[in-house]
């Protein structure tokens, strides 16, 4: 497919979803679900930003910090391609969301109801730089069920971000997820095109 | 202080020297950092000088003969994301690659585009 005007005939689209949560809630089960995993590593240089790195000190003590990301990709069609990549939640490792959230078509927030306070960095993070996201809670088995509505308020979401129930073990929950998600960020993109229509409302 | 078995052993220490090493200890690319899902095409028909090159970089011109993401690249050579990027700094210097950044999804020419990943999705 061609686009006008453009030289990017023959060059896939590429859509990025980030997967995130807190450790252990099911993030590589989700992305295995739906697709291949791949691991993708990186490694980030531990010392200040602008700092030279002497070549001596720089081996002398551990510099960086290895991170490795869960990487699948789901071929939509020729030339439309979907990235997902699943991301440590802790704090320590937001260089990179900073990195991987900048074009992101939206996040998933995947939560897990007896340590729903790991997915507050999650939630907070997309808020603040406005990426769209959903809330995916995984149904731990033995994991006491919660009305998507409770999650939504006891994570205080605003009231357009979806909440899902879902089992990240099978490939057509975890769809579901990423199909919520799109349609999220499909409304959202929308939304922001159309602003008269938010202020117009009753 | 640390004791000295500290400096060598960590199981990181393996992987990370290597590739550092090769990209002469840099940890920024030269220019802007790709995007992870840029695309990458090697330019075709151009003989690259050889002074400067590494196996790395002609590793990433022979995956990018057509057009593969820095992520696909990354995983493919099994090397750090930030070595990669810096490879493709280099290769982007040289004029031996072309790079297509990602269309921002607001952005995207056809909003079908996002229609079309939902209908995908559904057929998993």
């Amino acid at each position: 497919m061609a686009y006008a005007g453009s030289d990017r005939a023959g060059v896939p689209v590429s859509i990025k979803i980030l997967i995130a949560g807190g450790f252990g809630v099911g993030k590589t089960t989700l992305v295995g679900s739906v697709t291949e995993i791949r691991p993708l590593r990186t490694e980030e240089p531990l010392t200040a930003p602008g700092t030279r790195v002497d070549a001596l000190h720089g081996v002398e003590r551990k510099t960086t910090t290895t991170v490795a990301l869960d990487f699948g990709r789901i071929t939509i069609r020729d030339n439309l391609v979907v990235y997902l990549f699943g991301t440590p939640g802790q704090e320590r490792f937001w260089f990179m969301w900073d990195e991987l959230s900048r074009g992101a078509l939206g996040a998933v927030v995947l939560a897990d109801t007896r340590r729903l306070a790991d997915s507050f960095p999650s939630v907070d993070y997309f808020e603040k730089h406005h990426v769209p996201f959903v809330v995916a809670v995984n149904c731990f088995d033995g994991a006491r069920r919660y009305d998507p509505k409770a999650v939504q308020s006891a994570l205080d979401l605003e009231s357009h971000v979806p909440v899902v129930l879902c089992d990240a073990r099978k490939t057509s929950s975890g769809k579901d997820v990423l199909i919520a998600l799109v349609e999220h960020a499909i409304a959202t993109i929308k939304r922001n095109s159309e602003p008269s229509a938010e202020v117009l409302a009753p | 202080m640390a004791p000295p078995e500290d400096r060598w052993l960590d199981q990181d220490a393996g992987p990370v020297v290597r590739p550092y090493a090769l990209i002469g200890g840099r940890t920024r690319p030269a220019g802007e950092t790709l995007d992870v899902i840029a695309m990458i095409i090697a330019v075709r028909g151009v003989s690259p000088d050889p002074v400067g090159l590494e196996p790395e970089h002609r590793a990433v011109l022979r995956l990018s003969a057509l057009p593969i993401s820095v992520a696909d690249l990354a995983a493919d050579l099994d090397l750090p994301l930030g070595v990669v990027q810096i490879l493709l700094g280099d290769l982007r210097e040289r004029s031996l690659i072309t790079v297509h950044n990602p269309i921002p999804p607001a952005r995207l020419p056809d909003p079908k585009i996002l229609k079309e990943v939902v209908d995908g999705l559904r057929r998993l």
